[in-house]
């Protein structure tokens, strides 16, 4: 019997069409457009002004806080201006825009190093290069990495999980950088547990990845502490608290971190980023994106240079079909649809999918029939349909009762509810209300 | 004979134990209350629409009572009337505001500013606010879900289906304010009322570079400055190439109107202008007359 967490949960289709593609890699973009606000916290502050030259992997703005990252410049060229584009959160918001020299050897240059399995840094070392190399967990949530590693010295951690569960249908970004990449991983978790001071590391992986835990198995040196632990396919595994209550059997406590079970997560993604900066010395600069759909003609996945229009992706991948409804950052339950196709890649895309109309449309919402659905599914032992309806009413202090903000928004409610109702629409609008976000009116 | 008489004395003893009781209680536990209290609620307006800042009428009046200076403190329903019979009632000197009435600072109707995206989902402005910059290109105007009609408890907006936009009925509105907390864009301002209701302003919130502004709505406000010229009181500024007609320095000379390229200046209840076409006829009282070009 396979692990897996033992609350609520659903199993959509899984429909990993590019589960096979290797990473393909996309060529440079003639333009990139950097947003500065690519990681959950505060904004970072651009330091490169118009017409200023910049070379490849240079800081172009600057964290601006503790809860914040560098942004480093993905291509060498030169800053044609600071502008205001649309990303994926629907707004337009700061970004710098570099047109690139096409003329800069670095541009040309592939990067891709043979391994190098040698730790040579500090434990002190490493933490700091995390931090001035802009890495983020690129599960999605993109929360700074430095952050989580930051261990306070009555915290007690006792082992480092690696996040290779991929649980979103669709997206197969995880599950290809575990193919191919796979020694860099184990050497990215080495200097983990290195510069954590922990001696155990889980890398969790959903049973329907068999090649990439077999890879796992056998490239994986005995008396490392690291284990490979296959897990039920089961949605939302790859959240946090999920994740650790399944590999583990603890409870993250509500509005706690995993730190307070001595636990700290990361993705595979965030992995091979930090080993790429502690190793390579080569900053947070792209990541691998699914670009996928059923209608596309080749779907595959890519390594792309953060700042890259999405509007390349879907070129690269035989252009947008006629039978498209909707274009999603990120994977079909917890991704977001864009407004327009310039909007660039960031730190936190793990994918595009592009869904017809069979997919795409939601159905008309009909009352509850109190069938407990959305209940029995949530993750985090909540009942949607109430909170739902608490936040329609506006009775906000009671939603907050009812632990509104320990709402993940997996959206496995919304998922299941046969009478069609934005559920999880509501729920995150009386969570900003609860945070004190928004005014008080809907 | 004997049971009716037993069941009387019970009774009547019953009752005097519990009218000893209570009379008891309600000395001991008395709470004195100022009866100016319910003597100034009995002239506020009753609404309980939280216009003044306090949950409801009964609150404000106890705040009226308890504060010593209440010069800050102002109904905007019952407006200048009944805080001048609060004053009367309390002693205290209240402050004199002029009236004013909500204005909706957009004219991006569905004609003019076109929809590039559609939004499936709860048909609420903050809930969409929330997700994306709405269902057109302009992510400063309105959302078209009537969250401040929603708001309004004094039936004084309604959406008006051709246009996509809330229209404020101006002899309803009480200036309560609830439309514009409502409002996630800020789109919705309290502008001086002025005799016969005249009024003039931006009707736009877009801060881009005007040919964006213009690309996503055809009649958003440019940031050319041609108003600034035409204005004799300087009373208009430009920020972030939005204008902004500032109503304590503006007399409503209407100059800026005709010059501004994109119509984005809106006048209301004017009398019609001596041009050679007539303006549509102010029916209502409340109709937004489009502004004319003097040309």
């Amino acid at each position: 019997m396979l692990k897996t967490f033992p609350k609520g949960g659903i199993h959509p289709p899984e429909n990993k069409l590019t589960s096979g593609q290797p990473i393909r890699r996309m060529g440079i973009p003639k333009t990139v457009y950097v947003p500065i606000a690519q990681h959950i916290g505060i904004p970072a502050e651009i330091i490169v002004e118009r017409k200023d030259k910049v070379t490849i992997g240079q800081v172009i703005a600057r964290s601006g806080g503790y809860v914040s990252s560098n942004i480093h410049a993905p291509v060498a060229g030169t800053v044609t201006k600071l502008d205001m584009i649309v990303d994926t959160s629907g707004y337009k918001k700061q970004c710098i825009v570099i047109r690139t020299d096409e003329k800069d050897p670095a541009n040309a240059e592939v990067p891709e190093w043979p391994l190098k399995s040698e730790i040579t840094l500090s434990p002190e070392e490493i933490l700091q290069r995390i931090s001035d190399y802009g890495i983020v967990g690129l599960g999605g949530a993109t929360f700074p990495a430095h952050v989580k590693l930051h261990i306070k010295k009555d915290q007690h951690l006792d082992c480092l999980i690696v996040n290779g569960v991929e649980c979103e249908p669709y997206l197969t970004a995880d599950h290809r950088l575990m193919l191919e990449k796979t020694d860099e991983i184990l050497v990215g978790i080495r200097i983990l547990m290195h510069a954590l001071g922990v001696g155990r590391a889980i890398i969790g992986i959903e049973n329907n990845k068999r090649d990439a835990i077999e890879r796992f198995r056998e490239r994986c040196p005995k008396g490392s502490g690291i284990q490979i632990a296959a897990l039920q396919v089961k949605y939302p595994q790859g959240g946090e608290k999920q994740l650790v209550r399944a590999l583990l059997g603890r409870e993250v406590p509500k509005n706690g971190l995993p730190l307070d079970v001595g636990v700290v997560v990361h993705n595979v993604g965030t992995i091979f980023a930090i080993y790429q900066a502690v190793q390579h010395n080569r900053p947070l600069m792209e990541r691998v994106v699914t670009v996928t759909g059923k209608h596309l003609q080749a779907p595959s996945n890519f390594w792309a240079r953060i700042g890259t229009p999405i509007a390349d992706l879907l070129e690269a991948v035989g252009g947008v079909p006629e039978a498209t409804r909707k274009i999603v950052s990120g994977g079909p339950m917890m991704g977001k649809a864009l407004k327009s196709t310039d909007v660039p890649v960031t730190k936190g895309t793990s994918g595009i999918l592009v869904i017809g109309e069979e997919e795409a449309s939601r159905g008309e919402p009909r009352n509850c029939i109190r069938c407990g659905e959305c209940v029995s599914v949530c993750p985090m032992g909540l009942e949607p349909h109430l909170l739902m309806n608490l936040t329609e009413k506006g009775m906000y202090s009671h939603a907050s009762n009812e632990d509104i903000l320990t709402c993940i928004e997996c959206g496995s409610c919304s998922y299941v509810c046969p009478s069609h109702r934005p559920l999880l629409d509501y729920i995150r609008f009386g969570k900003s209300v609860v945070k004190g976000l928004t005014p008080k009116t809907a | 004979m004997d049971s009716i008489l037993n069941s009387v004395i019970l009774l009547t003893l019953l009752g005097v134990v519990a009218g000893l009781v209570l009379y008891v209680v309600s000395k001991k536990f008395h709470v004195h209350e100022n009866p100016l209290i319910a003597q100034v609620e009995e002239l506020l307006p009753g609404a309980n629409c939280a216009g003044c800042g306090s949950p409801g009428c009964r609150s404000f009046a106890e705040k009226l009572v308890g504060s010593e200076d209440i010069s800050d403190l102002f109904c905007p329903v019952g407006g200048n009337e009944v805080m001048k019979w609060v004053s009367e009632a309390l002693g205290k000197e209240v402050a004199e505001k002029d009236p004013t009435v909500a204005v909706v600072r957009c004219q991006g109707s569905c004609e003019v500013r076109p929809k590039t995206s559609e939004y499936q989902g709860p048909r609420s402005c903050a809930i969409s606010a929330l997700i994306y910059s709405g269902e057109t290109d302009c992510q400063y105007g309105c959302l078209g879900d009537g969250d401040c009609v929603a708001a309004c408890s004094f039936d004084a907006m309604y959406m008006d289906e051709a246009t996509g936009l809330p229209v404020v009925i101006t002899d309803k509105c009480t200036s309560c304010g609830m439309c514009v907390t409502a409002c996630p864009r800020d789109i919705i301002e309290m502008r001086p009322k002025n005799k016969r209701d005249l009024k003039v302003y931006v009707g736009c919130l877009n801060e881009e570079k005007g040919g964006l502004a213009k690309k996503a709505c055809s009649v958003a406000c440019i940031g050319c400055s041609k108003c600034i010229d035409a204005c004799p009181k300087d009373a208009i500024t430009i920020e972030n190439n939005l204008a902004y007609i500032d109503p304590e320095y503006c007399t409503l000379c209407r100059k800026c109107v005709p010059v501004c390229p994109t119509h984005s200046i809106i006048e209301t209840n004017f009398p019609p202008r001596k041009v050679k076409v007539a303006p549509a006829p102010d029916t209502a009282g409340s109709v937004t007359v489009k502004p004319q070009s003097d040309a």
